[in-house]
């Protein structure tokens, strides 16, 4: 597959009075043309901020990204000036967040909206910006959008705001759409219409997505592979078959485990396995691997030295147990 | 073999004023709670799922009296919840207590964990000093934080530990109920198989009792004994858990079940795509309150509000179609 | 930091200490310390007033008058148009401005908001009572009100404290009104009803230290109104007597000769702004030390 984007050895530190917060430490994947790839993670795990960096939009100061490539289409965005890199945005790679309340501007009608970014990046005037949003509300599904252009984000359901997000982040037909917890504030009924309407819309305007999430069941559904993060470093990648299946990481397959319903064929009652011990504080990282302290297949070096990537059955695992 | 039921509710109804209203027009209402009938059998768990907005977290406030119902009976092992003074109810409280969502709100961040854990013994002046730090130990013991973590304050704790917390504060007065308002839900994954353990576990050493609020039905189904479906400020289906997992009867339950992504790429699914969103709660549609998004729609789901009727003897439906 | 290690005595005492010294010696303190200072400073100043001031702050002596400030060696400050000497007018003028600023804003601060807070927790016919009372208080402008409280108490230094915490109450009781309503549907409050804790408790324990941030704010700010308000009762004879010398009055006085003598005003004011500072970085830096959460910073 050809690779649409391409992350290499980024690192993007928070710089804060009491540290540095090594927020992505070092990660490397890639998404290729039109492929949905689901990067997963607990809170603090870097998926958000992998989002941010991408887009070059890191808080700074603190945040900076220190080191690393990120090549789109085999050029790389972080030398981009600020003039390039807003040519990018949301015409080249569109993001949509969770919140869609938040990310709406309450003062504006959603068609204006949508209308600007048609005329930021298409040159449109402003009637025929008008009429591309209505075209854009009818293709996210949204009832009546002649009238609909004209409302204001308070008179849309969560759903219907989340539909105009994705709207506003089709509008230049973008070659990548990231996600980050699209449906984490919606209900399962909508979200369930949602991830329908982005996998319809996926295939039909051929770009790729990077869907950021922490339910893996929406993993499961969407994502053809998966990034599996934690405390800012990449700990497994593999295709989504393999990696349910077969999870080489003991994150991996602590995750897996530790969900409700996944045997549920079995119908048995038993307890979960549960991963002990709490997230590691970032400014205050152990030694070796960062899940050594959690993990309770560990063995002496874990504790000792970082694992690098080891490649294994089409996975890349950083677990010292993948070694030979 | 028949258990008596902890907790009985008849007819529970909570309806919440918007807005202020004038002479000429009358003030309208969002239906939360309406028309809710069921109990909880000791030591059981009654798991209780449903959208936001469905009323769920309002039913379960309005269980405790942390707002006043509008009209309706609970029963407590056989005492009118209902009918109680102010006084009475404080000190019925401590049978009855309730975990909140977001661990970050529900503890006051001016109090230390052994303050946070040992107030309500101070409330009710059940233990005075030494007896009373040994039962704070245990009991911080018991949610597994150890005496280290006493003298800490909310902010120095992570969000499973908040929550520890708050369970070991519920816990204090050896209550027999306990309402748990999506108590993982703010958690992270592998934070909430931890605290859903714990639960179980605190519920066989203690005989709890559990009504457990949840949008996550895997969650539910792993935890309850019997499970209740709201929509729309109603209960639309009430069963045991694996009857209600394997074969609802309601469409609602139905598309509710299907909905939920399944982690497991190879599952086929068999999805009922609900279109629309959630009626308002203010202006109801008339019939069954399901009916504009139903996938089974007749023309009598117009006629008035379907009652809620058994099946069998434990699974009930709020639908004329089954 | 291991606390349950079993600590011998002297252990404890030495490890306490050396927490307290680390802790006292901190970058966040600071704001404690120089706002405490000059309190502490303009209270010892009040206090022994008769033993630092140069001069009887009342002792008229009109050859002296209107002597520029920094010119002579015995009046550094100058002195007014009766020849008095400002310094020693400023020193004995804290006094009352402290006592007057500090007392009444305490108390209107605490009637204030626990009125407030019981106005905004119970709702209905409560809030509807103290609110109806609140907008008869603010219907009337504060001069107007506090000359008829004065009339019915006569002058006097008590007297004049009531009025001002009957005019200044009004302000603190909407401001913690307002945070109440939002902090009261909190689950940390939820938590506390269901435990079975009585109304007040809930109030003073969980919901009042919310509020702490900005009632600590607005009483800054008060005490420099009221030093100043003060100085309009005073001046219209309401206050305390006209010998007795306050910022507030002698701000006022000075203002007839604001081009010719300006010291006679730039000073009193200069007093003013250094407490309300002082009062500002204290409340401040308590503000900060008691919110857990800055704590460890």
């Amino acid at each position: 597959m050809e690779k649409l984007l391409e992350i290499v050895g980024l690192k993007t530190h928070f710089f804060l009075d009491n540290g540095v917060v090594p927020a992505i430490d070092g990660l490397d994947f890639w998404i290729g043309r039109g492929e949905t790839v689901g990067v997963v993670g607990e809170s603090g795990s870097g998926k958000s901020v992998t989002a941010l960096s991408i887009m070059g939009v890191v808080p700074n100061p603190p945040g900076k990204t220190v080191e690393g490539e990120i090549l789109f289409e085999g050029s790389d965005l972080l030398a981009y000036d600020a003039e390039q890199m807003r040519r990018i945005r949301g015409k080249e790679i569109a993001m949509i967040l969770q919140d869609p309340m938040t990310s709406l501007n309450p003062v504006f009608t959603i068609g204006n909206q949508i209308a600007e970014v048609f005329m930021l990046h298409g040159g449109k005037s402003h009637p025929e910006a008008i009429e591309g949003a209505i075209e854009m509300l009818q293709v996210v599904g949204i009832p009546n959008p002649e009238k609909r252009v004209h409302e204001y984000p308070h008179q849309l359901s969560g759903g219907m705001r989340q539909r105009v997000m994705i709207a506003m982040a089709l509008s230049c037909t973008p070659k990548l759409l990231i996600a980050d917890e699209p449906t984490t504030a919606l209900d399962v009924t909508i979200q369930a219409q949602t991830l329908a309407l982005m996998a319809s819309l996926k295939d039909r305007y051929k770009m790729a997505i990077m869907l950021i999430t922490h339910n893996l069941g929406i993993v499961a559904e969407m994502c053809q592979r998966v990034v599996v993060m934690y405390a800012g470093k990449m700990m497994e990648e593999a295709e989504v078959e393999s990696l349910f299946a077969n999870p080489m990481h003991p994150y991996t397959r602590g995750l897996l485990r530790s969900l409700p319903g996944v045997d549920r064929k079995e119908r048995r009652h038993q307890r979960l396995v549960a991963i002990p011990g709490i997230v590691p504080n970032l400014l205050n990282l152990p030694k070796g691997c960062r899940f050594s302290t959690r993990c309770e297949e560990h063995i002496g070096i874990c504790k000792e030295e970082e694992p690098p990537l080891f490649a294994r059955d089409r996975h890349r695992v950083r677990c010292w147990l993948m070694k030979d | 073999m028949e258990q008596e039921a902890l907790l009985r509710v008849t007819g529970l109804k909570k309806y919440f004023p918007v807005g202020k209203g004038d002479l000429f027009k009358p003030k309208e209402m969002v239906h939360a709670v309406d028309d809710v009938s069921f109990e909880i059998k000791k030591g059981e768990t009654l798991g209780l799922v449903g959208e936001s907005g469905c009323g769920k977290s309002t039913l379960g406030m309005t269980l405790l009296r942390l707002t006043e119902p509008t009209a309706g009976q609970i029963w407590f092992e056989g005492k009118e919840v209902t009918r109680l003074s102010k006084g009475e109810m404080r000190s019925l409280r401590r049978q009855m207590q309730i975990i909140f969502q977001d661990p970050y709100a529900s503890l006051n961040n001016r109090m230390t964990c052994e303050s946070i854990v040992g107030e309500p013994l101070s409330i009710h002046k059940l233990y005075t000093g030494r007896e009373r730090r040994e039962r704070v130990a245990y009991l911080l013991g018991k949610v597994g934080l150890g005496a280290e973590h006493g003298k800490r304050y909310p902010h120095e704790f992570s969000g499973g530990q908040r929550q520890r917390i708050a369970i070991a504060r519920a816990l204090a007065m050896n209550p027999k109920l306990i309402v748990a308002d999506e108590p993982v839900s703010a958690l992270d994954v592998s934070i909430q198989a931890q605290v859903i353990n714990l639960l179980e576990d605190l519920q066989n050493e203690f005989d709890l009792t559990y009504l457990f609020i949840s949008h996550d039905l895997y969650v539910v189904e792993h935890i309850s004994d019997r499970v209740a479906v709201m929509y729309l400020g109603q209960i639309v289906e009430i069963a045991p858990k694996d009857e209600l997992y394997s074969s609802p009867i309601h469409p609602y339950t139905e598309a509710l079940l299907t909905a939920a992504p399944v982690p497991d790429p190879t599952a086929k699914r068999k999805r009922v795509l609900l279109t629309g969103d959630v009626p308002s709660p203010i202006h109801l549609p008339s019939g069954c309150r399901y009916h504009e998004r139903c996938q089974r729609r007749q023309v009598d789901c117009l006629d008035g509000v379907p009652e809620l009727v058994f099946v069998n003897k434990d699974h009930a439906v709020r639908c004329r179609h089954f | 930091m291991d606390i349950d290690q079993p600590i011998r005595h002297v252990d404890a005492v030495a490890f306490q200490f050396s927490r307290i010294k680390k802790r006292i010696f901190r970058k966040k303190y600071l704001k404690i310390y120089v706002g405490g200072s000059i309190f502490l400073a303009l209270l010892f100043a009040s206090l022994l007033a008769p033993i630092i001031a140069p001069h009887d702050p009342a002792k008229l002596d009109l050859t002296l008058k209107l002597l520029r400030a920094f010119e002579s060696e015995d009046f550094i400050l100058g002195t007014d148009n009766l020849g008095r000497d400002l310094l020693s007018r400023i020193i004995y003028g804290s006094r009352i401005s402290l006592l007057i600023g500090v007392v009444s804003v305490l108390f209107a601060a605490t009637l204030g908001a626990l009125l407030g807070a019981i106005s905004a927790y119970f709702g209905k016919y409560v809030d509807e009572l103290i609110m109806k009372v609140v907008e008869i208080f603010l219907a009337f402008p504060f001069l107007l009100l506090s000359i008829v409280i004065m009339a019915f108490l006569g002058p006097g230094l008590t007297n004049i404290i009531i009025a001002l915490v009957l005019s200044r109450w009004v302000q603190f009781c909407r401001l913690v009104r307002g945070e109440v309503l939002s902090i009261k549907g909190r689950d940390h409050v939820v938590a506390a009803k269901a435990l079975g804790a009585k109304d007040m408790y809930i109030i003073v324990r969980h919901i009042l230290p919310y509020t702490m941030p900005s009632l600590i704010v607005m009483c800054t700010f008060e005490v420099a109104l009221v030093i100043i308000y003060e100085s309009s009762l005073s001046f219209l004879g309401l206050g305390v007597p006209a010998s007795v010398p306050t910022w507030g009055t002698m701000l006022a006085e000075g203002r007839t000769y604001m081009m010719a003598a300006p010291w006679l005003s730039v000073f009193p004011g200069l007093a003013i702004f250094v407490t309300v500072l002082g009062i500002n970085l204290l409340g401040d830096g308590l503000r900060d030390v008691l919110d857990p959460r800055m704590r460890g910073r």
